[in-house]
């Protein structure tokens, strides 16, 4: 069964692991999105992630919804996490079991490009030098919308 | 009251807007066009907000001429930066 949440505390990335893995699976794979001290050559402190919090939890169902109708394995998890992380911390955590490696890969990939496309979660940026920046986003399909003007 | 929906607003346009939400109400046979329209005309800071937002209505995404429902949710989705 898919499992996806959006929550404010750490990621225990075991307990996502453990959701997923059957019999029939020979490959479980789990990818975390990391902050990391640097954006475009410029250090960075920290990251405050913001979530439309109603909507990113049926949302990111979705999305690991439609990663295992392509892959035809349920077994998949995601969670995103938002508030203020430190370098290093885990924002996502999305672990996949099937039963070979290729379709784990691709569900796995699928499920964050998706994230990145229309998951409503906005992050911004602390730099060392104490400036402070939304991260420029993407435009979700199907809305006809433009960016802030 | 006619037509009241709740707007909501979040990351860029929260901080340049100054607020998280906001009731507005608006008229019968009212499309989320009319709302962007509507705020826009309140010139600033809501001039800040595109001609052609991305919007969610009731937790899902939008076009602009969806017509709006009495109590619907109407939040304003600046572009996105999950992962």
């Amino acid at each position: 069964m898919v499992f996806a949440s959006v929550c404010t505390d750490l990621i225990d990335t075991n307990e996502v692991l453990t959701r997923v893995g059957s019999d029939q699976d020979g490959a479980t794979l789990l990818f975390l999105g990391v902050v990391r001290d640097h954006a475009d050559g410029r250090p960075v402190s920290g990251m405050r992630y913001d979530a439309y919090e109603e909507m990113a939890t049926p949302v990111l169902l979705g999305i690991a919804q439609e990663a295992a109708d392509r892959t035809g394995s349920d077994r998949i998890a995601v969670v995103h996490r938002f508030g203020e992380l430190s370098i290093g911390d885990v924002s996502v955590a999305i672990a996949v079991s099937t039963p070979h490696r290729a379709e784990a890969y691709d569900a796995s990939r699928y499920v964050i490009e998706e994230i990145k496309k229309r998951l409503p979660v906005w992050k911004k940026e602390h730099y060392t030098d104490g400036g402070s920046e939304w991260v420029a986003g993407t435009v979700p399909p199907g809305t006809a919308s433009q960016g802030i003007s | 009251m006619t037509l009241p929906v709740r707007t909501l607003f979040f990351a860029a346009y929260r901080d340049r807007l100054g607020i998280a939400e906001l009731e507005v109400d608006l008229w019968a046979g009212a499309t989320v066009a009319d709302l962007v329209a509507e705020l826009r005309g309140r010139g600033a800071p809501f001039d800040i907000l595109p001609e052609s937002p991305a919007v969610a209505v009731n937790h899902t995404y939008a076009f602009l001429d969806e017509e709006l429902a009495a109590g619907d949710e109407v939040a304003f989705i600046p572009p996105v930066a999950g992962g």
